[in-house]
């Protein structure tokens, strides 16, 4: 039963993994946000309160779920590097750190161009936005702490460490709507009573965050290469992996 | 056609937001493939230095 773990910690596993499942994530995750952006620009009707503007929550909510997914992510797998010394969870969460980062940007300018025609600004010191942008900060900081060390390792592990100690800004952001009053709005898509959104203009949803999670996929993978070279230049499968 | 690209009047917020999120995903990818690549370099520099220490 433990064999697949096993596997996941072995470095040229992985990097034989990643190379392979690279053109299939993009290929899908290029078809599903094809076929998002077709569907929620063109043909979903417009929202009765916001009107045509009600579709920047095509990019705006599958970055937004992005950027805490990929920040829990980065940070069980920093646990792992740290519980187990698994080096393959420092490639990973090293590797999510950017793209992480990437999507924190884009949910907060898209969201402030979202904000300024519905609330009348961009930017508000609101509960939620402001838990966003400390998330943005929590990726800058274990990026820049792991590039901090001349020792590699040892950078990896302040970063992982950072990274767990950050996970407590998760449920801040996410429940931030419901804890204080916020100019934002709360859950649409998972509620108890279900999603409080007709199909015509779930279903484009539900397909651009899918292509987006491929989409970090795919991305991911070809960093965790990087990142597992980095980390096993002196072995032997390297040699034989940089040759062909 | 021109109805669909002014949005409702909220063209300029809804295209700039499409396209910033267009300029994250590029970036994603040229990023990633630059790490890539730069990883390879400093790997097979690694090698060949080994390959030159050994008699």
């Amino acid at each position: 039963m433990w064999t697949w773990f096993y596997k996941l910690a072995s470095p040229p596993y992985v990097y034989d993994v990643a190379a392979r499942l690279i053109p299939w994530l993009f290929g899908v995750a290029a078809l599903t946000i094809g076929y998002g952006l077709i569907d929620g620009l063109g043909i979903a009707p417009p929202d009765y309160q916001q009107g045509e503007a009600f579709r920047m929550i095509y990019v705006h909510v599958p970055a937004a779920i992005l950027s805490v997914t990929i920040y829990t992510l980065m940070a069980v797998a920093s646990a792992v590097a740290l519980i187990w010394r698994i080096k393959v969870g420092h490639a990973v969460a090293a590797a999510s750190a950017p793209i992480g980062a990437s999507f924190t940007l884009m949910t907060l300018v898209t969201g402030s161009l979202w904000g300024k025609p519905m609330w009348g600004t961009y930017w508000a010191w609101d509960p939620r936005l402001t838990s966003e942008l400390i998330l943005l900060f929590l990726y800058a900081g274990v990026m820049s702490l792991r590039a901090a060390f001349e020792d590699p390792a040892r950078g990896d592990r302040a970063a992982a460490l950072l990274s767990v100690v950050g996970v407590v800004n998760v449920p801040i952001v996410h429940f931030s709507v419901v804890w204080w009053n916020s100019l934002h709005q709360g859950s649409t898509i998972v509620t108890l009573e279900g999603p409080k959104m007709p199909g015509s203009m779930l279903w484009p949803l539900l397909s651009m965050w899918l292509g987006f999670m491929l989409f970090y996929g795919a991305v991911l993978c070809i960093r965790v290469q990087g990142e597992v070279l980095n980390r096993e230049r002196q072995s032997a499968w390297v040699r034989e992996a940089v040759r062909s | 056609m021109s109805d669909f690209w002014s949005m409702g009047g909220y063209a300029r917020y809804v295209w700039p937001c499409f396209g910033f999120a267009a300029i994250v995903v590029a970036w994603n990818i040229w990023a990633a493939r630059r790490s890539l690549r730069a990883a390879k370099q400093r790997a097979s520099r690694t090698v060949a230095m080994a390959a030159s220490e050994s008699p």
